[in-house]
Parts: structure tokens; sequence; C-alpha cells
């Protein structure tokens, strides 16, 4: 009993030391991210002087993050927020800041180079962004130069588009139920292809909209045993392109975690198909696609939009082939700045190492969004 | 007097026992729904007549020995019915068919598909229930026409008898794009549903090329399909260009029937051209 008793004091008197501790010395990146201000000095070393920037950035203190930059003269503060969050609606602007690493590269008595690693986190994954910033003494106080990279803006015009809509009326809800509706579109896959990884089966393919309406597609596998029994369903979610114009090909790539061909006797492949309203604009060319060897085994190459309208998000689907023309890989990236029309934009889609050897030829694909609607 | 009261309560149960007993119905194996019919019972007394059958239930009060009259339109859905006659002392009863009226005046007409590709073997399937004023089906074996026409004046025609109040057919898709009126009739009765018959794949593909500037212009030949017919606009024609290791690619949509594109001129570059699954030619481009 006294034992108890002296147990309960102990821990309430660690847990209000702690709590106390906890707020005279709070952790900076928890202060940081909570909106407080951060206790450690700013600018006492060039490390700090970036860490302190990168917390600012976090909690988008723009005036804040901006005031603390030496070369504040180059750009203004607005150029400075276009520069992180986009010009444009982007995945940028809806991005916010996970984490972050600060290196330092070199530094001497008054000068320093340091690496500022931002790991940007949205909807559709992380991005991450490395700034190396150029940190300069000042008095007593370490301030970083901030490189500034310019959104290029789009002058005022007016670009004629006629490129074809399709809009869809469906059959009302009195009508008979012998009476016709709009056909759904006819997709096919035309190329499946199931390989056991690390991670789990990941399967393969290809889909083809052979229709000459748009369509709406996914496409839904189901992993079946010896006795013709389920295992587990999954489906392609975004490793695809959702929208498919007439005669367009997209890749899918479909991951069941934790799963073995050795138990798989079958796979079931549902491809799905939906009618709906699109439009052929925007066109996207993709340029100077280059397959990079490993180690870092890439896809690399430029996107640039042909059509008149700022692209919120473009998603770009590698498809990898072997030298026999067998399906490899399928692999993708989000574009986090907007796509203006004729500004060529860089794509690095990464490739599995061991997979890099085998791959001889690609094939790139473009998905696009715009703020609130497919297009 | 209570043992004569209840004497005389015995006898004309007695005699009520007997009269029932000897009530019977006399009506047709079947009659035509919607149609008026007449059902005739013998005995005397009252009786309660009662109608059952599918969804629908008929009940009359009746005079033994009296024929009972029901109007047009008291039994409308065929089948199987069941006829009661419920006196004091017991009841009876007999089954009889509500038959679908003889003349059709209503077709449910299913046409699948509602587009496709040109020239597709038995590509047209159309199924046809034949129904009477009532929405009976009508299982008397019935000819139905179907016929496929087009703006052209093509046509293609099948009878069939309908067979338990159904008939189908396949047909072709004709080798003109555009739609198609398909028709289904019988007894001047008709339903119309449309077809629209799509351009196929692309066949022939072939592109030309040209260098403007630092650019150059593919541009393919008007896009048709193996029956000639021009492709639709918004279809995706792939260009491809090859050149000192790297690859540039853009996917078009046909516009007013052509795919035209800029793409960086290089020099010994080579670019293909493509729609869907279908391979057009390749150009080896020299430089101007």
């Amino acid at each position: 009993m006294k034992s108890g008793r002296l147990l309960a004091a102990i821990i309430v008197v660690a847990t209000v030391s702690l709590i106390a501790m906890g707020t005279v010395w709070p952790n900076d990146t928890a202060l940081a991210f909570a909106g407080g201000e951060t206790l450690l000095p700013a600018s006492d070393s060039p490390e700090a002087a970036v860490t302190d920037l990168a917390h600012q950035i976090g909690r988008r203190a723009w005036s804040k993050a901006y005031s603390s930059l030496a070369n504040r003269a180059e750009f203004s503060e607005s150029d400075f927020v276009r520069d992180l969050a986009g010009s444009y609606p982007s995945l940028r602007t809806y991005a916010t800041l996970d984490n972050f690493d600060v290196r330092p590269l070199h530094a001497s008595g008054n000068e320093a180079q340091v690496q500022l690693r931002l790991h940007w986190s949205t909807v559709v994954g992380t991005f991450v962004e490395t700034r190396d910033l150029r940190v300069v003494k000042e008095g007593d106080r370490w301030q970083p130069y901030w490189p500034l990279v310019k959104e290029p803006r789009v002058p005022p015009q007016v670009i004629p588009v006629n490129y074809l809509r399709w809009d869809v009326i469906y059959r009302g809800a009195g009508d008979d139920w012998g009476a016709q509706d709009v056909e759904s579109p006819h997709v096919r896959i035309v190329d499946m292809h199931p390989v056991e990884r690390a991670e789990g089966v990941v399967i393969l393919g290809e889909l083809l909209n052979e229709d000459v309406v748009p369509a709406y597609v996914s496409v839904k596998a189901t992993l079946l045993a010896k006795n013709g029994s389920a295992i587990t369903t999954e489906d392609a979610f975004d490793k695809i392109s959702h929208l498919l114009l007439p005669k367009q090909v997209t890749p899918f790539l479909i991951t069941f975690p934790n799963a073995t061909l050795s138990g798989v006797a079958n796979i079931r492949m549902d491809p799905l198909a939906t009618l709906v309203s699109a439009s052929a604009d925007p066109v996207v060319e993709i340029q100077n696609q280059k397959l990079n060897p490993a180690p870092d085994a890439s896809l690399t190459g430029q996107l640039t939009n042909q059509s008149g309208q700022v692209v919120s998000i473009a998603h770009v689907l590698g498809t990898f082939y072997d030298k026999n023309g067998q399906l490899v890989w399928v692999a993708d990236q989000y574009i986090d700045r907007a796509l203006l029309p004729q500004n060529p934009v860089a794509f690095n889609i990464h490739i599995p190492g061991d997979l890099a050897r085998k791959i001889s030829t690609e094939r790139a694909v473009v998905a696009t969004y715009n703020e609130g609607a497919f297009q | 007097m209570t043992f004569r009261v209840a004497l005389l309560v015995i006898a004309v149960s007695a005699f009520q026992a007997a009269s029932a007993q000897g009530a019977t119905m006399t009506l047709a194996e079947s009659i035509t729904a919607g149609s008026a019919f007449s059902i005739q019972s013998t005995g005397s007394g009252n009786a309660v007549l009662y109608i059952v059958g599918l969804g629908q239930v008929v009940r009359r009060d009746v005079r033994l020995g009296e024929a009972v009259n029901f109007p047009a339109g008291t039994l409308y859905n065929a089948g199987r019915y069941l006829i009661v006659l419920a006196t004091a002392n017991g009841s009876e009863s007999r089954a009889f068919n509500v038959v679908p009226a003889g003349q059709p005046v209503a077709l449910s007409f299913l046409a699948k598909p509602s587009r496709l590709p040109v020239r597709l073997h038995d590509g047209i399937t159309g199924a046809v229930y034949v129904f009477d004023p009532y929405q009976n089906l009508i299982t008397q074996p019935t000819p139905v026409l179907f016929e496929i026409s087009t703006g052209s004046g093509t046509a293609q025609t099948r009878k069939v008898l309908t067979r338990d109040g159904a008939a189908w057919t396949a047909m072709d898709s004709t080798a003109r794009e555009g739609a198609a009126r398909f028709v289904a009739q019988l007894d001047g009765v008709s339903s119309t549903r449309v077809i629209q018959q799509v351009p196929g794949d692309p066949c022939g593909l072939k592109m030309t090329a040209r260098q403007v500037g630092p650019k150059l212009v593919l541009e393919t030949d008007p896009v048709r399909d193996c029956s000639g017919n021009i492709v639709f606009d918004g279809t995706i024609v792939t260009f491809t260009e090859t050149y000192n290791g790297g690859e540039s690619t853009v996917d078009v949509p046909l516009k007013r029937g052509v795919a035209r594109v800029e793409m960086p001129a290089y020099s010994d570059a080579r670019i293909s051209v493509a729609s869907g699954v279908v391979m057009g030619n390749e150009i080896r481009w020299r430089g101007r």
C-alpha cells in the first residue's frame, strides 16, 4: 500500500517535471509546427539560419521567412511566395511541409553553403525539393540567400481552342425498361503481366479505349486460389490514367501487398469503363525522353503544354519494356508545378535498380487535371 | 314449444344442406383478358363468389340459380384463376384460365448495342416481347419483322416467329457510318431504335513531315477506316520522334479528320505514327 502511494507520487512528480521542461525548453520542430516561435538562436550558425527559414516556410509564415533572407533586394516577397507555393493552382499550392533536412556542404569564415531538402506532403504522395543556399555572416548573424526559381508568367492573351468536347445525356428515370441508353465505352486490356516483387504481387498491363467516345476507366484484379475462391482484390487506384480518349492507351499497375504468386492459380481482370463528359484539350507533348541507367535509373523528360489553358496537375506514367517488347514495369510521377502554355517542365520517374538493366524501351503518357474538374 | 322450434331449425338446415350440395357453376375453361364473361350457378339460396388470381381478387354476393355477369375489364391479368362458390353449407371451387388478348398492341424492343463499329457481323441484336392491351405477354406464335435501314437506303430484314412471347435476331452493321434505324414491327405495331454505326480502326494511317524553322510539322492524311469512313474527331493519334538516344511523344486528337503537331526537328530522327494498336508509316528525317 505504502509502495503504491510512493509510485503514484513519483509518476505525478515526473509528469509535472516533463511538462515544465517541455514548456520551458520545447522541441524545436514541435514548437515550429505548433505555431510558436523557436527558442533556438536563429542565426548563430549557417545551419541554424537555414533551419529557422525552413520552419517559417513550414508554418507558411512567408513574411518572417522573407525578412530573414539576405538577398531580399533581388526579389519581392510575392516572388518568394510564388516560388514556393506556385503562381497558378497546382499540387504545390495544396502541399504542406512534412519535414526537412539541412546538410552543410562547405563553410569558410563568413560564408557557407547549406543544402535544404524540403519534403512536401500532398494527397497523392510526397515530393522533395532541394535547394542549395548560400549563407553569409552579417555581423554576428548568419543570413541565407534564397536561390529564387522564377516561375514563368503567361502574358495576357486570348488563345482560341476548338478541340472536340463530348457531353453525355443519359436515359431518363421515366423511360420504358426497354428504352435505349447510351452505350458504355468499349475498352480492352491489350497487355497483362503479373510479377512477384519484394512488396508483393504486382500486375502490370495496358488498357486501350477502342471506342469513339471518352471513357473514365479503372482496372480491378482478383487473385484466385486453386479452388477458384478469391484470395484478394485490388485496383489500380492512381497508377493509371483514368480518362482515356478514343484509341488512347494507358498503362496500369496493381499491387497486392504481402501476396505471393505461389498460391495464385488464376487472376481475374475487370476493366471498368464509364462514359463521361470530356474534352480533347489540353494536348501535352512529352519531349526529350531519356532512359538513364542505374544507379539512380530513371526516365527523364519535359512536358510541354501545347494548349491554351493552364494545367493544374500533370501525372506522367511511364511504361517500360524489355528488348522483346514485354512489359517490365510501370512507374509514375506527379508534377508539382502547373503546366503553362509552351513552358517545358521537367519530370524524373524513378525506375527500380534491379529492373533497369532489363529495360530497353519505354512509352510515356500524361494525364492532366484542372482545378475542380477532369480535363 | 322449445322442442318444436328446434325441430324446425333442423328441418330447414337439412333442406339448405341438400340445396347447397346441389349448387354447381358453369363457365368457360378460359376467357380472354379484359373481356366480359358470366358464371351460371344452379341451386337456390344465397352464396358468395370469390375469384382469386394473380394480384387480383373479386368478391360477389350471388343468388344461386342465377347467372352472374362480369363487365369487360374485370379480369385483365393473364394467368390461372381459382373461383370459389361459398354457401352456408360448404363450398365448390374450380380453376380457369385468363388468356392474353390476341391482338398485340405493344412491343418492348431491346436493341443492343446503341453504338458499334461498321461491318460487324451479327453485331446488332434485337429482342422483342409482344404484349396485349393489358400488358400481358402474348405467348401465341406471332411473326415479327426486324428491319435495319440507313440514310442511304440499305436495308436488312428478318422475319422471326415469337416463341413463348419473345422473338430475337442478330444483324450485321453496315459499311457506312451513321445512324441506322432498327425497327421491329407486327400487325401495325412497331418500335424503332437508333443504332449509331461508327468508323472502325484507322486503316492505312499515313503522315507527312515538313520543316518550319526549328520545328517539324507532322500531319496525317485524312484518317479513314478500312471502309473509307472518316474516323471521328477526337480520336487520339500518337506521334513518336526518336533521336540521338532521346524520344519525344505527343498524343494528338484528330481535328477535322487530321492530326497535326509541331515537334523539334532533329537530324536523322525517326518519326512514327500510331492510333491505338494500329501503326502508321515511319519517316526518317534527315534535315532540311
